[in-house]
């Protein structure tokens, strides 16, 4: 073994043999080479097969032709560069990919795009513009409902038809009478809220945030 | 993810036909736990069937009183559906309890009793699993078992099935609704639907080859107080260590199924005999025979105390 004071590694050396070696590890999975672990003895995979799609996106028309693997998510950021929705966990724990699709609230990273054909999807970019924002926007920033805003966009959708369902009726797990309409109340946006993650932690800005624009939209029920 | 073909199902039997000729399909529904897996290679399907348009999302009443409920009905609107809460609220409360708002929007009443378990040595690829690789072994046997079954086990697999709403359709005596491959129907009890994992913990249900979930139907409503008590790590979007789903009627009699436990809704009808002995007596019945480590032991006495705490509540009212 090399004595390791022989090993003249710059930083940028570094980046880029792990660039390298990423990409060289990327490439079983771009195509359809069988996977060490899970492969049948005979693999049957198609090499890849792309599909059409339509639906709108932000009141848009889109037409895109994708590899059916493509998540919702992936075609709404690499495809139509709407990067507004965020890849977390890219596996539904963490909601930062959270868009609204025909009126409901949706991780986009365990959708795929193939399948939302004719649907109307609505993302963070739907909602409002920088010298337009959506009411829940402007109440995040208002109550500072975030610190490095990565779940940002998630949370604010899922916010969005949070007071939604309460005003629908839906109910949750701390609805305390299934029979009678859920309250707006901290207990309800806090439950309701619990696929959106926020490692920064800012948990009790977004409640009040939420808290405020129902406020105005209910009637002040807290 | 593994390239796969993807096909708008148009036809119930074609469907069930291709999926039967083709064996290396999936059903894709709601996909919430499906595409999960498909990008961790647990699943590799070469073909997806979409079946969402087949139309099977409604929920109607039955001649003898109850309902049935479409396959494609999604979670969020069988918890919500004004029949549901008022007539079967545990199955309400269930779905309720389970996942998020976000996974309950898509996900189907087929898709959540057929959704697989999140035992961690299952989802690693790197270790050895029978239910992911038939014959490779259990790492989950001898490692970390907090979240393990304790009754219903095997030396082949100790995983647990991970639904809610399972546990009160099984409380509820469901019947799961199916077109086969041959374009037939048939009707599988609940009780029967989900298998105990034996030495083919792969195989996880009753259904055969391309047959496909087309609706389950709930008998006619029981009356009496309906609950289901979660435990679980944390107080929201966990799966639960133990769950006590429970109908208790005025006569004093009781049912009571289990989640968190077994490999499958754990319920004991034996047990239920029980009843008026109290908890205790319902308990040690519905647990007998539990083999437990040091990580689960807990979950026995867990079982116990949270089925006092739901008959203690009934009796309240």
């Amino acid at each position: 073994m090399e004595p390791i004071r022989d090993l003249k590694l710059t930083r940028r050396n570094l980046l880029i043999a792990g660039a390298a070696s990423a990409s060289t590890m990327a490439v079983p999975l771009a195509g359809a080479q069988p996977s060490a672990a899970n492969a049948p003895a005979n693999d049957t995979h198609p090499s890849t097969v792309t599909s059409g799609v339509k639906f709108t996106v932000n009141g848009k028309p889109v037409a895109l032709e994708l590899d059916t693997r493509t998540s919702l998510l992936d075609a709404l950021r690499e495809h139509l560069h709407l990067t507004g929705s965020k890849k977390g966990c890219d596996q539904g724990q963490c909601g930062a990919c959270t868009v609204i699709v025909d009126g409901r609230r949706i991780n986009s990273c365990l959708s795929l795009a193939v399948m939302h054909e004719g649907a109307e999807i609505t993302t963070i970019e739907g909602l409002g513009t920088p010298d337009k924002l959506h009411p829940m926007q402007a109440a995040f920033i208002k109550h500072d409902g975030y610190q490095c805003g990565y779940c940002t966009p998630g949370q604010i959708c899922s916010a969005v038809s949070v007071i939604d369902e309460i005003r629908q009726g839906i109910p949750s797990h701390v609805t305390g009478d299934l029979n009678v309409k859920p309250l707006l109340s901290v207990d309800e946006i806090r439950e309701r809220m619990s696929g959106n993650i926020c490692r920064c932690g800012a948990y009790s800005n977004i409640v009040e945030a939420i808290t405020e624009v129902a406020g105005g939209q209910t009637g002040g029920k807290a | 993810m593994k390239a796969f073909t993807y096909q708008r199902a148009t036809s119930t039997a074609e469907a069930a036909a291709s999926a039967a000729r083709n064996p290396n399909t999936r059903f894709i529904a709601g996909g919430t736990n499906l595409l999960d897996l498909m990008k961790l290679e647990i699943e590799t399907p070469a073909a997806l069937i979409d079946v969402n348009g087949l139309g099977f999302d409604k929920i109607e009443p039955t001649p003898d009183g109850g309902l049935r409920v479409g396959a494609l009905v999604r979670n969020t609107d069988l918890a919500s559906d004004p029949r549901v809460r008022k007539d079967y609220a545990v199955l309400s409360r269930a779905l309720l309890a389970g996942a998020s708002t976000q996974l309950r929007n898509k996900a189907t009443t087929a898709g959540n009793l057929l959704q697989r378990t999140r035992c961690p040595y299952f989802y690693d690829t790197n270790q050895p699993c029978n239910k992911r690789n038939p014959g490779s072994g259990c790492a989950a046997i001898g490692g970390f078992t907090r979240h393990h079954a304790v009754v219903g086990t095997s030396d082949a697999c100790i995983a647990t099935h991970p639904s809610d709403m399972a546990i009160a359709m099984r409380l509820l005596d469901a019947d799961v609704e199916t077109v086969r491959a041959d374009g037939s129907m048939r009707t599988i009890p609940i009780a029967d639907f989900h298998r105990l994992p034996g030495n083919i913990p792969h195989i996880e249900t009753a259904l055969e080859p391309g047959e496909l979930i087309i609706s389950v139907k709930l008998p006619k409503p029981l009356g009496g107080v309906h609950a289901y008590r979660k435990i679980r790590d944390r107080a929201s979007y966990a799966f639960a260590l133990v769950s006590v789903a429970t109908v208790i009627l005025p006569d004093g009699t009781g049912r009571v199924a289990v989640g968190g436990v077994a490999h499958k809704p754990w319920r004991v009808e034996a047990a239920e005999q029980q009843w008026s002995q109290g908890a205790k007596a319902v308990a040690d019945r519905l647990m007998a025979g539990a083999r437990t480590t040091e990580d689960n032991a807990f979950k026995v006495p867990l079982v116990h105390r949270t089925l006092a705490a739901a008959m203690a509540d009934a009796k309240k009212g």
